[in-house]
């Protein structure tokens, strides 16, 4: 499991102390806000709509039983009990007072956890397949590589100020999970002809104002050469990124505007130049980090209880089809916990809960955890045989939601209920949605669809990638929510297509109705989902759902 | 022609919890909109805004926002942001709305 070293230790214990002082500067008058705001941003504290804000980085979505407890605590001591996990991995606090906050650190950093580089032009929370080090399809765990990004990105000299934040994604399988083709820095974890593990990398990626699927800068980078090819591309961005606009300043701009063959030109003769004087991290070290992420001492075990009870109770069936994926080990599994209960808050978790999941994964998961970008709990190590219990377990917390991958399963960002750049609110829209198909029975009968909600051009919610996204913007002084179609967030990265003019917040409900409604009129059978209907019958039968004839005739 | 002036108000971040924050007559900061100084035109929007660079030491990012007034009191928010910020998010029944009950305030 992931643990700081000494120099971590070090560092966030110093940062917080510094930043204890630079906050009793503020309250004291002696800090203007001009001043502080860099420094609080600089540790993980924004200033939203009603409140304060906390973003805490969980370093590639990894925590153990102890720093899920310390959360519910902080959560619980300092907050209004609960938490918001998010699409980038991290945990946000959004009711802390200022004068808390260097508390809340402290506490933090007692569980090695902090959220420096959680804001800033720098490079962030380094985010990596949920299902690392569990899944059955990985060819190697991409969190000692995450890791190693880490260490190397952490107040490195060179990359505090950046243009823009940058932001790097990694997975360690053929499945991705990380969406890595919408990141600054994708990279995908693979073996070449021979046999060799390395990266494919894949740059420029990247949603909000303007979005882009990423392009390959290298199909295959030999692992020893990950840090020093890194290094080079951001060399390249830190010159020639833009500082004019920073709505034009992410490295996606540089590549549209500059053309990916003269970036990889630029970026592979600076590694060249690079590669040689290049300090590589030792072979001690690289070993530490791979020390840390070794699997742990998984059990042979038996699980005829499983099976038994799967046939005994449908409930416990359903949750296993949506709920559990393959582990690479034949007698364990992988449990994801939905935070998308019917009507709430996707990606809240109780104090409670997360004291519960805590227990659980110290008791069944080998102490482990994992935060999906997808705003979801992962269990990544449960025995089959330990699955009923576990099961009941969640359901006492209730935490048994069977609806992973369902049209429930919504991405939404905190939109206008806080955050202070949002143009309109995601979070009812998201509520609406869940508790009218709900109501309707529909939900497994639509069957696998993503549906994500973003509340401003940000793109927090992933609204681009989702098969439905749905844009909450401005109109008229009213909310307004327009709708995308298409969108894929796996390896076949796509950017939805806007089916129209935006609805109001009333109408928006009744056109997702009539939208869903279609496919599944259209449908050839109920393996067909709604992505594929889409892309056999094209968006046209679809957008005369959304937008019927008498309705264009009446605007008419 | 000019576009008529809307009436505004200042409002604040408080510095200590972050919430909304008015600036009234007597030149404190109120939690309460209803309290809040109202400014009818351009000038007198701009004097108070500049005012509150004396403020800093309590407040974070003051701006100014349109409302609906009556016999000299702010009555209505008019940009719906706005009256999100007077009561809490639309999810939990946290922020303002906790307190508004005990301070009479719809
Ligand atoms: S997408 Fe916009 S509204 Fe949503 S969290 Fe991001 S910045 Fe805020």
């Amino acid at each position: 499991m992931y643990a700081y070293n000494e120099f971590d230790q070090k560092f966030v214990r110093q940062r917080v102390s510094q930043f204890r002082e630079q906050i009793e500067k503020r309250l004291n008058g002696s800090l203007s806000e001009e001043e502080f705001r860099t420094l609080r941003l600089m540790n993980g504290l924004y200033l939203q709509l009603h409140a304060y804000m906390l973003r805490i980085a969980i370093p590639y979505g990894s925590l153990n039983s102890d720093q899920m407890r310390k959360f519910a605590y902080i959560a619980d001591r300092w907050d209004k009990g609960y938490g918001h996990f998010t699409t980038r991995q991290n945990i946000q606090f959004n009711w802390p007072k200022l004068e808390n906050v260097a508390d809340i650190l402290d506490a933090l950093a007692d569980v090695n956890m902090h959220a420096i580089q959680t804001s800033g032009n720098c490079v962030r929370n380094v985010t990596a397949d949920h299902f690392s080090g569990a899944s059955i399809d990985e060819i190697e765990d991409p969190r000692p590589s995450a890791e190693l990004l880490r260490q190397w990105s952490t107040d490195h000299p060179q990359f505090q100020y950046l243009p823009r934040k940058f932001k790097i994604a990694i997975t360690g399988s053929p499945n991705d999970r990380a969406v890595v083709k919408a990141h600054d820095i994708g990279l995908r974890i693979l073996r070449n002809q021979q046999g060799e593990v390395g990266y494919q990398v894949i740059i420029g990626g990247g949603l909000g104002r303007s979005p882009f699927v990423g392009h390959t800068i290298r199909e295959f980078l030999p692992k020893a050469d990950l840090l020093p090819y890194i290094e080079a591309i951001l060399q390249v961005y830190n010159l020639g990124g833009r500082r004019d606009n920073k709505y034009k300043a992410r490295i996606k701009i540089l590549v549209h505007e500059t053309g990916i063959e003269e970036i990889t030109r630029r970026v592979e003769e600076n590694f060249k130049l690079q590669k040689s004087e290049f300090q590589k991290p030792s072979d001690k070290l690289i070993a530490a980090i791979e020390k840390r992420f070794l699997a742990p001492d998984f059990e042979q075990s038996t699980y005829e209880n499983f099976e038994a009870e799967r046939s005994e109770s449908p409930q416990f069936d359903i949750f296993v089809k949506r709920n559990i994926a393959d582990h690479r080990r034949e007698n364990y599994a992988i449990v994801t916990v939905s935070l998308k209960n019917i009507g709430q808050t996707p990606g809240d978790a109780t104090s409670e809960q997360m004291r519960v999941l805590a227990d659980i994964a110290q008791r069944f998961s080998h102490d482990e955890l994992r935060i999906s970008h997808e705003q979801n709990i992962i269990l990544p190590h449960v025995q089959k045989r330990h699955l009923p219990e576990v099961y009941k377990l969640l359901q006492a917390a209730d935490l048994a939601s069977a609806n992973i991958g369902l049209i429930s399963d919504i991405i939404a960002c905190p939109g206008m209920d806080y955050c202070a750049l949002a143009t309109a609110r995601s979070i009812p829209v998201a509520k609406d949605i869940s508790r009218r198909f709900d109501e309707l029975k529909l939900e497994h009968e639509i069957g696998d669809i993503k549906l994500k909600i973003s509340g401003c051009i940000n793109a927090c919610g992933h609204h681009h990638l989702g098969h439905i996204g749905i844009l909450g913007l401005e109109k008229g002084g009213i909310e307004n929510y327009q709708i995308t179609l298409g969108g894929a967030a796996d390896l076949t990265m796509a950017i939805g297509k806007r089916a129209g003019r935006g609805f109001s917040a009333e109408e928006l409900l009744p056109a997702i109705e009539r939208l869903i409604g279609a496919y599944l009129d259209l449908r050839t059978s109920r393996e067909e989902v709604f992505l594929s209907s889409l892309k056999r019958l094209g968006h046209s039968p679809f957008i005369e759902a959304l937008y019927p004839k008498k309705e264009s005739q009446n605007v008419a | 022609m000019a576009r008529a002036f809307v009436t505004k108000i200042v409002t604040a971040n408080d510095l200590l919890v972050g919430d909304a924050v008015y600036l009234t007559s007597s030149n404190l900061w109120s939690r309460d909109f209803h309290e809040a100084k109202i400014c009818l035109n351009e000038d007198e929007a701009t004097r108070l805004l500049d005012s509150t660079n004396f403020h800093q030491h309590h407040i974070v990012g003051a701006y100014l926002a349109d409302v609906a007034a009556r016999d000299g009191r702010p009555v209505e928010l008019l940009h719906f942001r706005e009256k999100f910020r007077t009561k809490g998010p639309s999810n939990y029944f946290h922020g303002k709305q906790e307190f508004n009950n005990q301070q009479g305030v719809a």
